[in-house]
């Protein structure tokens, strides 16, 4: 009998300590466990024309600092655009009504976050309020071809502008290779 | 020559189609095998709660391995903050459950080989079929399930130990902030993750366990046969373990 004490004892310590860390890994080490034991939270949305790579779980800050996350992303398909509920936290509630909402990114090729400017309204937003003004993801995608379309026209004027000079240099070359 | 290859390969043949028999016999068995919860219990006690030391003392510097190396490499690229990241993502995905089964091949699975193959040799099993009880259902199934419960316990276990191991070196030591550490890992880490390596620890546990009965209740009843039948429980678990890592990770990207 005591034998077997000892051995449900141990058995059971196992178990639970197994568990334990189980529940440490679904739970601490996931962004999953912020949302169960978080503190108390209210919820705002902000409709955006295009999120960019977004995704749910980003941080929503203001002047840096974290006061919340995003909690859904979805598609409003009555006026085609992206509708992002952000899950702030109860301490930050003195957030003016018309303040803005930006999309950034981390460092040059990070994730996305969303950061808040604050407005001068008295008003503060509430929870299922809605962010009025907002601004887009910058998408690196359209900004290097703006770029990239930019450049081929400055080259192509330059071309046009120093057109005979620019042949000669290039029969020079190929004069060049060919002696080679 | 040939003809002795091809006697090789139906050897082989033969003993997969044998462990997926055995497999089926053990699953069969389960059911009546889990109202007598008692002697699982007792093997989860032998397998699993004996193999803590060594799984957390593992744990413990395959962790603080990581935070160190993890370092080395992140700081040249100025984000040594996602060290978290790195050692959590290592060790729950792949180093946790990988390295725990093959701890636990060398310690719970000899000795579950060791065990049976003795019980073989001096004629016990044939003294149990005698008396009309079945040496499955109350030998086998309850090693083979106390092995299957407890693995995914020690993974966990060792993933846990391995990340304050890393927390150990980065943050104490190389003095990453702790702050970030965590939030990084916070975001940075899924539900998936976790799974996957839940999911692969289980799958272990049912590889690991498996190899070691079987090879401990059709051991050559000498004493030969199950020295023999032990170190194949380890080669076999080892090789194992690890081709069927590489297919569970394939399968969850």
């Amino acid at each position: 009998m005591r034998k077997s004490r000892t051995l449900n004892l141990g058995t059971g310590s196992f178990v639970l300590l197994g568990f334990a860390a189980l529940f440490f890994l679904t739970t601490q080490t996931t962004s999953r466990g912020l949302t169960w034991f978080g503190p108390p939270r209210y919820e705002v949305t902000a409709k955006f024309d295009n999120v960019g790579d977004l995704k749910v779980g980003a941080p929503v800050s203001m002047s840096g600092v974290e006061i919340g996350r995003v909690a859904k992303i979805d598609f409003d398909s009555k006026d085609y655009k992206a509708v992002v509920l952000l899950r702030l936290n109860e301490r930050y509630n003195k957030i003016p009504t018309d303040s803005d909402a930006s999309i950034y990114t981390q460092g040059l090729l990070g994730g996305k976050f969303i950061g808040i400017t604050a407005g001068g309204a008295d008003s503060y937003l509430k929870d299922k309020d809605q962010i009025d003004f907002t601004q887009s993801a910058f998408v690196l995608e359209n900004l290097i071809g703006q770029v990239l379309a930019n450049f081929t026209k400055s080259k192509a004027d330059e071309q046009n502008s120093a057109a005979p000079a620019d042949t000669k240099s290039n029969a020079d070359t190929k004069s060049k290779e060919k002696t080679k | 020559m040939f003809r002795e290859l091809w006697e090789s390969f139906t050897d082989a043949l033969e003993g997969l189609g044998s462990v997926v028999h055995f497999l089926f016999r053990l699953v069969v068995h389960t059911p009546s095998a889990l109202l007598r919860f008692n002697l699982i219990s007792q093997q989860i006690f032998n397998s699993g709660a004996f193999s803590l030391v060594i799984i957390m003392l593992s744990g413990l510097f395959v962790g603080m391995v990581l935070g160190l190396q993890g370092f080395q490499l992140l700081q040249r690229f100025g984000s040594e903050e996602s060290l978290g990241v790195a050692a959590t993502i290592g060790l729950v995905k792949e180093l946790g459950p990988v390295v725990t089964a093959l701890l636990f091949a060398g310690r719970a699975g000899t000795a579950l080989a060791s065990e049976l193959g003795l019980m073989r040799a001096t004629d016990q099993i044939s003294a149990m079929e005698m008396m009309a009880v079945d040496p499955i259902q109350r030998v086998v199934v309850p090693r083979f399930l106390g092995g299957v419960i407890s693995m995914p316990l020690l993974a966990a276990i060792f993933s846990v130990i391995g990340i304050y191991g890393a927390q150990l070196i980065g943050v104490q030591i190389m003095g990453v902030d702790s702050g970030s550490f965590w939030s990084q890992m916070r975001s940075a880490v899924g539900l998936k993750d976790v799974t996957e390596g839940i999911v692969k620890s289980l799958i272990f546990g049912v590889a690991c366990s498996l190899i070691a009965v079987y090879q401990g209740y059709y051991a050559t009843p000498t004493a030969e046969g199950v020295g023999r039948a032990t170190t194949s429980t380890v080669v076999t678990s080892a090789v194992v373990i690890l081709f069927l890592d590489y297919l569970i990770t394939a399968a969850f990207l």
